[in-house]
């Protein structure tokens, strides 16, 4: 069954957003992430912890939405705890939009939190492998650096396809490190060069130190409800204008194209829903876990053609002043980290819309796509926000 | 701190005992395992559609039929993709960087993911011609693995 053209187009809307503290070294465990981040963004919407019937969380957990919520002292009539790795929060709020809408509850309480950098663990989704899983008996004894190794050979392919180059990949740093410089938030605010990144070490050909995400501690949190609701509250509300999921695999060898994403069935979607097209999107949230990550996601979602996203990023039109504004937050690059990033993503796009942003506010920002991706470019959740 | 194999008393001789990770067969891939081990790489064909597949599973991804056989692969594909690893995924590796990690489409049809060896890393090209060899392990498994074909590229 195919959905309804605008089926949730403005029923759903952000009224609240919040960060934690992010940062190298936050002395709070994962549980206090999720807490703090949590009683901020009620605070931000100006809701009671009483009026929240819901709470959808992904982490590393045991039952992460039974935790969070006994933690918090929260009883539930809805939860979800979709696990599709890095796209799964943008999931979530699909989810939400789903579950208000339908009227199984009122108030979608969204948390991620983690003291990874802290705990100088290395989590990967869906880390903790059963060593009879298929990635772990046909990936893993080749010595896979995963999750890195998955993205460099997508890297690697496009590349030999469309001739995209090392710099202009790096150009995907530089950008985030631009928009990182006027966040007072972002972990790396020091200025860096195309030649800072090619120099960088090598980890997985041809993706170098500086493409790749930093790991840090932190937490995230998104309260949403139902538009009518959300009018009466502190903020102005973020509507849900359209939202779209897709995958193609799980594990990179079963990947048939590396160079072509799901994206462009979850932006269809999304777009569809929305009733846009890229040309109506005035700022974009990618999850940049690695720089290819975002030159394949803006040609997949339709901002460039295929195989043109490498010049596309160069000259500064993902950037401060540019053309198309990218990443505003400076992402998982520059920004933050903290083993996932989808929530922060969502949390940046609210703040931009309802004009929050100071030094790297996008002028007259009014549609943001939001896009996660999950694994090993397995799945992907595409949302379209407007204020 | 530098990775220093431990040994196995084998009577008189001693040999490293490989400390990477290895796969454990399970219902699905056993008999992959065990033709590796006789220096085969075996594939799964599905006898209603056809069809290769890897990795090996129950039921055809491509029809849903659980009738198959095991086939012989020609051992000879070309490269989809490759990395080269630099930062060691574990202990294990930190000897072993740089090395090729690569995407293999196999002449029946179907990629799998294995090394690319006896070569420099430098030497190695998306598409380039590689066929099968067998690297013993132990004595449960042995590792498929590739090798570029001479005159090929």
């Amino acid at each position: 069954m195919r959905l309804k053209s605008g089926a949730f187009n403005r029923v759903v809307a952000i009224a609240g957003v919040a960060e934690s503290d992010c940062g190298q070294g936050i002395p709070l465990t994962a549980l206090q992430h999720q807490a703090l981040a949590a009683k901020r963004a009620l605070n931000d919407a100006g809701l009671k912890l009483s009026d929240v019937d819901s709470l959808m969380a992904v982490g590393f957990l045991g039952l992460p939405s039974l935790q969070i919520a006994e933690y918090l002292g929260l009883r539930l009539r809805f939860t979800d705890t979709t696990v599709t790795g890095g796209s799964a929060f943008e999931s979530l709020v699909e989810h939400a939009a789903l579950a208000i809408s339908a009227g199984l509850c009122e108030v979608v309480l969204i948390t991620y939190g983690s003291s990874l950098w802290s705990d100088r663990r290395r989590v990967i989704e869906g880390g903790g492998v059963d060593p009879q899983m298929p990635a772990a008996q046909f990936e893993t004894p080749y010595g896979d650096l995963s999750p890195i190794s998955a993205y460099a050979l997508a890297a690697a392919r496009h590349m030999h396809e469309y001739g995209t180059t090392s710099e202009q990949m790096a150009e995907v740093a530089v950008s985030s490190r631009r928009w990182a410089m006027l966040n007072p938030k972002a972990v790396m605010r020091q200025p860096i060069t195309v030649k800072d990144v090619l120099d960088s070490p090598m980890i997985s050909k041809p993706l170098r130190r500086l493409d790749c995400c930093l790991m840090t501690d932190g937490g995230g949190a998104v309260v949403i409800t139902s538009a009518e609701r959300a009018r009466d509250l502190r903020k102005a509300p973020v509507f849900v204008l359209g939202s779209g999921f897709a995958t193609s695999h799980n594990t990179i060898t079963q990947m048939s194209n590396a160079t072509i994403t799901e994206a462009v069935n979850s932006g269809r979607q999304a777009y569809g829903m929305a009733g846009m097209t890229a040309s109506d999107i005035d700022l974009i949230e990618i999850y940049d876990s690695f720089t290819i990550s975002v030159i394949l996601a803006l040609e997949d979602l339709g901002f460039c053609n295929k195989g043109e996203g490498g010049s596309f990023v160069s000259g500064g039109r993902i950037g401060p002043s540019g053309a198309l504004p990218t990443n505003t937050s400076g992402g998982g690059l520059s920004y933050t980290h903290p083993g996932a990033l989808g929530i922060f993503l969502i949390i940046e796009a609210v703040r931009q819309l309802r004009g929050e942003c100071g030094d790297r506010q996008v002028h007259n920002a009014n549609t943001a796509l939001v896009h996660g991706i999950g694994g090993w470019l397995s799945s992907h959740a595409t949302l379209i926000l407007g204020n | 701190m530098a990775f220093e194999p431990r040994n196995a008393d084998i009577g008189e001789l001693t040999v490293p005992i490989y400390e990477g990770p290895l796969p454990k067969p399970d219902r699905d891939s056993q008999e992959y395992w065990d033709a590796a081990r006789g220096h085969q790489l075996v594939l799964q064909q599905c006898l209603d559609c056809d069809k290769f597949r890897f990795y090996p599973r129950l039921i055809c991804p491509h029809c849903l039929s659980e009738r198959f056989e095991w086939r012989k692969s020609s051992g000879r594909g070309v490269v989809y993709s490759f990395t080269v690893i630099h930062r060691p995924p574990s202990p294990f590796f930190r000897d072993k960087v740089p090395y090729v990690l690569a995407l293999i489409d196999l002449e029946e049809g179907v990629r799998m993911m294995s090394n690319v060896v006896d070569c420099d890393p430098g030497d190695v090209n998306i598409g380039n011609h590689v066929e099968v060899l067998f690297e013993d392990i132990n004595d449960e498994i042995t590792l498929p693995k590739f090798r570029l074909r001479e005159g090929l590229d």
